[in-house]
Formats: structure tokens, C-alpha cells, sequence
């Protein structure tokens, strides 16, 4: 498996654009969650360091918020490029984050169906 | 006049109260909105994943069914907005995707992107009109300091969702001032809640919901408005109570004289 490749056709992005400004990482509310802040992650991704990538906690943390993506100057996309990854982890046998067996015990009585249904849309693929 | 109506799973259940005095302060306002019929889930995430395609096909059921009734089609909920608004954009702009879709779904006529896909927000602003909309009402929220909470996904990313100014937006602080209450601003009003990851984390979900809450009481704000059923559980189950949230619709309809009436 070429997982550089793969995470430019998942995303659609060239990790290589990116000019290492820090926007990303600066405005990035999940940022002290990650062990690779945003910017980290790219430049990691633009050195093939994919399979590090793809066992760190930090593609779990990323809210899907597109602050990153509204404010990178040059279109890199970081998170696009963190759920390339995640989805590189998840569409593998087995290695679902979430599973549905376990979403009964998340429930509570406020919670909306919006709220589970995103999580385990970003948590698993199923396999 | 009659718009097509998405509601969405949430909004049939937990954010009942965002659809209920959504649809009662549209129908005062002149606008009908009609439920278009059959829908399914929106897909609750926009999958950033270029070669996913089906987890968008619900959505484009949606928008080809929408198509076919020749109405644009109206979305209140935040999430719901954000994943049909953008799956529409990739049909008009991604061939590969169009294709596939179409492909799949082999409908009577293929689609490509011709609905047009409008949130409440801007039906009140484009349609109604914010003038229009205060002339109406019977009860204005005088002396109210309110903030308005866009969260992210009404704006971002600003090409496709083009709503608003995607830094400074003031769609809500317009609709604020037009039920005569006072907006304030604050710099939080549109970093993230804390979204889905409160099932994952939420003690960061928590840090998200007290900075959006303590930066909006710091300004001077009395109370949150949202669009978003998940930013509404958030901010009031995640935050410490710091202040009171709602649904803008429910303070539409406090304004137009509708929830008294119903009481």
C-alpha cells in the first residue's frame, strides 16, 4: 500500500502546497488535544510519515470545524487531510473507532440524534 | 408563497422546538413551508473524503426531489444546511461525483446541481426582509443583550455554504436587531462548540463550550442564540451555565406575538 498516494486520492489534497505559516494551528480549537498539531500533521504527511500519522490520537480530536480549511492561505485543506487519514484507518477490517454496539451506552436525554449519528459517521465506516 | 422544507432527523425529536416555532413564525411571516415529502437523513457529516460517495446520496435524493417540485428548498438546521447545501455545489462542480451518483441512483432526470438550497436565516433576510420581518413585531425583545452563536457549519467553508462573510458575519446580529433586541459580538461566535467529539472527549468538549460561553458573557451577553441543535446540547450540557441558550426561532415567535398565543 502506497499510503501517500492514498491519502492525496482520499483527500484530493497536495500536502506539499503547503508554505508552513501556522494558520492552521493557530486557529485550530482542538489543537492542545493533538499530539501533531495541524501544521505538524501536514508537513508530516509531505514527508510520508503516513503510518505514524495513522496510529496517533490526534485524527480523532479534529472537530471537522473547517476553520483550518476557511484560513489556509494556500488551499492545503488540513482537515481534509486528517479525515483521509482516519478514513485510511477505518475503512481497514476491523479497526472501526466507534462501534454501534457501544452507542446505547453513550445515549442521555438531551442528546440529539444529530450528535450520534455525525460521531459515528467520523468514527467508523463499517466492516 | 410556498418553499420546500427539509427538517431532518433532529428537528423531529430533540430540536422539535427549533422546527415547531420555525414553521409557526414562517407561517405569520406568509411563507408556507412545505415538508418534502419522504426525505431521509441528511447524512449528518459532510464527508470530506473525496471518494465517498454514497454517504452523500441521501442528500442528493433530497435535492433532486426538490428539483422536481421546482421550489427551492429551505434547511434550519445547521448540520442538515451544511451537508445538503455542499453535496448540491459537488453535483454542479464535480463531474466524477455527478456521475457516479447519477449512475447509482438512475432517477427519471439526472441531476446536476439545479436545486437552489436556502437556510431560514436567509429567507428572512432575502425574502421576508429584516425591515419586513421588524415591522411585524408585536412584542420587540427591548433591552435584551443577546449573542449570536454561528458555530461552523452555517459558514465555513465560505465558498460553498456562501451565506455570509465567514469572519465578521452579521446575518444573526441583523435578525437580532430586527426583534429589537441588541446583539454582541464576541470572538467565539463562530469557533466550534465542540461538535461530535463530546461522545469522544468530552472533557475537550467541555473546554469548547465554557470559552464560547465565558468570552460571550465577557462581552456583555445575556443569552445564546443558535441555528444548531448539536451547539445548543453543547453549550447548555457541556457548558457551566454561565448563560441562557436558544433556538433563534423561539425567539421569532416570542417576538411575533406566536408563543403567547399558544400558551
Amino acid at each position: 500500500m502506497n499510503w501517500t498516494e492514498t491519502i492525496e486520492r482520499i483527500s484530493g489534497v497536495n500536502p506539499r502546497k503547503c508554505m508552513k505559516c501556522g494558520k492552521c494551528t493557530a486557529t485550530c480549537p482542538a489543537y492542545e488535544e493533538m499530539e501533531y498539531h495541524p501544521h505538524q500533521f501536514v508537513d508530516m504527511l509531505s514527508s510520508g510519515r503516513v503510518e505514524e500519522l495513522m496510529g496517533s490520537r490526534g485524527i480523532y480530536m479534529c472537530l471537522s470545524c473547517f476553520a483550518c480549511v476557511e484560513r489556509c492561505p494556500r488551499n492545503v485543506e488540513p482537515a481534509a487531510l486528517i479525515e483521509a487519514v482516519r478514513t485510511a484507518v477505518l475503512r481497514q477490517q476491523g479497526a472501526n473507532h466507534m462501534k454501534a454496539d457501544a452507542v446505547p451506552a453513550l445515549l442521555e436525554e438531551e442528546l440529539p440524534q444529530q450528535a450520534i449519528t455525525s460521531a459515528l459517521r467520523k468514527y467508523s465506516k463499517g466492516g | 408563497m410556498t418553499y420546500s422544507y427539509f427538517p431532518g432527523c433532529t428537528l423531529k425529536t430533540k430540536g422539535a422546538d427549533l422546527d415547531h416555532w420555525g414553521r409557526l413564525s414562517m407561517e405569520a411571516l406568509g411563507i408556507h413551508l412545505e415538508e418534502l415529502p419522504q426525505w431521509q437523513c441528511c447524512g449528518a457529516v459532510y464527508p470530506m473524503a473525496k471518494d465517498e460517495i454514497a454517504s452523500r446520496l441521501s442528500a442528493v435524493r433530497a435535492l433532486a426531489a426538490a428539483r422536481d417540485l421546482n421550489r427551492p428548498l429551505v434547511t434550519l438546521c445547521s448540520a442538515c444546511h451544511h451537508v445538503i447545501k455542499r453535496t448540491n455545489y459537488d453535483m454542479a462542480h464535480d463531474e466524477t461525483f455527478r456521475d457516479r451518483a447519477n449512475n447509482y441512483m438512475k432517477l427519471d432526470t439526472p441531476y446536476a446541481g439545479e436545486a437552489r438550497v436556502i437556510h431560514y436565516l436567509e429567507v428572512l433576510r432575502d425574502t421576508v426582509g429584516f425591515d419586513q420581518l421588524k415591522k411585524q413585531v408585536k412584542h420587540p425583545l427591548t433591552g435584551e443583550k443577546i449573542g449570536a452563536y454561528y458555530g461552523c457549519l452555517l459558514l465555513r467553508p465560505s465558498k460553498q455554504m456562501a451565506m455570509d462573510d465567514p469572519e465578521n458575519p452579521t446575518i444573526l446580529e441583523d435578525f437580532i436587531r430586527a426583534i429589537g433586541a441588541e446583539p454582541v459580538i464576541y470572538a467565539q461566535r463562530n469557533e466550534c462548540c465542540g461538535g461530535y467529539v463530546t461522545l469522544e472527549n468530552r472533557d475537550f468538549a467541555k473546554r469548547r463550550a465554557n470559552a464560547v460561553l465565558e468570552n460571550a458573557q465577557a462581552q456583555g451577553a445575556q443569552m445564546l442564540i443558535t441555528a444548531c441543535p448539536l451547539c445548543l446540547y453543547n453549550l447548555k450540557e457541556n457548558g457551566g451555565g454561565q448563560l441562557p441558550v436558544a433556538y433563534f426561532t423561539q425567539l421569532l415567535a416570542q417576538a411575533l406575538g406566536i408563543r403567547e398565543e399558544q400558551a
